[in-house]
């Protein structure tokens, strides 16, 4: 393909980033090496290299259009890769026995509107093998047991957005994928839901969550930081606090996040220096 | 392929249906009443003794007809909405066969296409009193089969749309060429050799010819067999380029 060939190396200052000591200690659920990927010609994801630890929340994180949901759909094996290798539980990203234990809930709902709630729910269910009996429980761990007879199409848009969130958890995945899960729902509906993350990550499930709230990074074990494609780093939120010199995730964040490239190989390379004492 | 996983596909189709009335009343309900409508089109018309009705020939065309435009264009429409809603991706990151799919589709527009050809054919039997050779049997199983084709190539050509507009452009494109050169206009042995050549290669042409074998004689001809094994070929074909478009993995 002609337009690979001029597709232009990533920028020096971005050489992948050193995996964090808590990617490295712990069982890893998925290694990344070199990932590499061009949508239309355009390098969307360069050089990204990365380790993310089994039984725990990863936050991917990142501005508009750096590659958060391109990233996770390679992870789930539905994007084409131009370079590099990807382990997903063992195995190369999109390998059949995977589509059994990898769950995936894309940024926009993918649910039958003119199914019922239940009726999703149990569809999806049932091409994992699991019973009706899982799809209700399901629906009850996401506070919809009452609206499950209720069309998909006359839900709110909370509402809707969980139905989705319930059709990848009825597969009970050992790693779930979920592309800003918590958009347009309510503060109370979001604690809800980290905390059964968190449940569900005690109980060894690994959990990808990309999110733009930064309030949200504190409930993550690890955070990787996207921009234009280039992975900036993977760090714990005390990690990133420390790096913006601020308590506030947010505002370290945006410092990190809009530091100059030079500003921000030096953050770079300190933290490669960290990692290699 | 995973008989459970298929039949959970087609449950869901069939469930989706059954939430859209209008679409069950397109199945069920108008090709009886499109059916009447061409009966008494003819009603006026005079025939020297021993000549069959118009209505027979046409109406019983028209059984075999409808299944097709009709299944056609349900599924182009829904595999569509299952590509623009994600729920195509979602489900191809399933352990979900892509034969589980297709055939679930297909079985679901096969039972739908049964109760249309059972209805269609008993309203031309016992209200307009069509009177052909063979066994009305035929007459369903031939519906039915030109539905499931409808199926296939409506899987087929969603692919190709990106938009239900879209979608409903291949109507004229690859439906009604079929129906102007299936013989039901103009015996196809009268058409310029060109025209004959291209009716030769639709698949309609063979249901329709299906059709009038069996009008014609009592007992089925090897013609009507290898009506219907064309028939199925061109179903097979049609789900089996339709499973190449579902691609786990896009750019
Ligand atoms: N289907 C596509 N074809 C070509 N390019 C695409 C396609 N989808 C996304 N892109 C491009 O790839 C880049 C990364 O997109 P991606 O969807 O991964 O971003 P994102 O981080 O998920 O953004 P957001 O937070 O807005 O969802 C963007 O520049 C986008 O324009
Ligand atoms: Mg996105």
């Amino acid at each position: 393909m002609s337009h690979r060939a001029q597709m232009p190396a990533p920028e020096p200052p971005f050489a992948p980033v050193p995996a964090d000591p808590s990617g490295t200690h712990g069982p890893i659920s998925v290694s990344v090496e070199g990932l590499r990927v061009c949508r239309r010609g355009v390098a969307v994801l360069a050089n990204i290299s990365c380790n993310i630890p089994q039984g725990r929340i990863t936050g991917l994180l990142g501005p508009s259009g750096s590659g958060k949901t391109t990233f996770m759909r390679a992870l789930v094996g539905v994007q084409k890769i131009t370079a590099g290798t990807l382990t997903v539980l063992g195995r190369p990203a999109g390998d059949p026995q995977n589509r059994h234990d990898v769950g995936y809930v894309t940024q926009a709902a993918s649910v039958y509107r003119d199914l019922s709630v239940l009726e999703n729910v149990n569809y999806f269910g049932s091409v994992h093998g699991s019973s009706r009996q899982d799809a209700k429980a399901v629906l009850a761990s996401v506070g919809l047991s009452v609206l499950a007879n209720r069309k998909a199409r006359n839900l709110s848009g909370g509402e809707f957005s969980r139905v989705s969130l319930a059709c990848a958890l009825v597969g009970k995945p050992a790693l779930l994928v979920l592309d800003e899960p918590t958009v347009g729902l309510d503060p109370v509906l979001r604690a809800d839901l980290w905390a059964q993350f968190a449940a569900m990550a005690e109980e060894g499930t690994t959990l990808l969550i990309s999110s733009h709230v930064m309030e949200e990074a504190s409930h993550c074990q690890t955070l990787l930081l996207l921009r234009e494609g280039l992975l900036l780093a993977q760090l714990t939120p005390d990690q990133l606090r420390q790096r913006g010199e601020t308590d506030d995730l947010e505002l370290a964040f945006l410092r990190l996040i809009q530091g100059t490239p030079t500003e921000t190989a030096e953050v770079a390379s300190a933290a490669e220096g960290e990692d290699a004492r | 392929m995973n008989p459970s996983m298929l039949w959970s596909t087609c449950t869901r189709v069939l469930l989706q249906l059954r939430s859209d009335p209008r679409s069950i009343a397109l199945i069920l309900v108008v090709p009886a009443v499109l059916l009447a409508l061409v009966y008494w089109l003819y009603q006026n018309e005079t025939l020297a003794p021993g000549m069959p009705r118009t209505f027979d020939r046409v109406g019983l065309m028209m059984l075999g007809i409808f299944p097709f435009v009709v299944m056609f264009l349900l599924t182009s429409i829904t595999m569509l909405r299952e590509r623009t809603s994600g729920t195509l991706e979602r489900l191809l990151s399933t352990p979900l066969h892509k034969a589980d799919l297709l055939f679930g589709y297909a079985l679901a527009f096969s039972i739908m296409a049964a109760a249309q050809a059972l209805v269609a054919t008993g309203t031309a039997y016992w209200v307009f009193g069509m009177a052909i050779a063979g066994n009305a049997g035929w007459v369903v199983l031939i519906s039915v089969l030109t539905a499931v084709l409808g199926v296939a190539l409506g899987l087929l050509c969603s692919a190709f749309a990106h938009t239900e507009f879209q979608a409903v452009q291949f109507m004229p494109v690859v439906v009604i060429p079929q129906i102007l050169l299936c013989g039901l206009f103009v015996a196809r042995d009268q058409m310029n050799s060109v025209l004959e050549v291209i009716s030769n290669v639709l698949p309609l042409s063979y249901a329709v010819d299906g059709l009038q074998q069996v009008a014609q004689s009592s007992s089925p001809t090897s013609q009507l067999v290898w009506d219907l094994v064309v028939v199925a070929a061109f179903v097979l074909a049609g789900l089996l380029l339709a499973s190449l478009t579902l691609r786990r993995r896009t750019a």
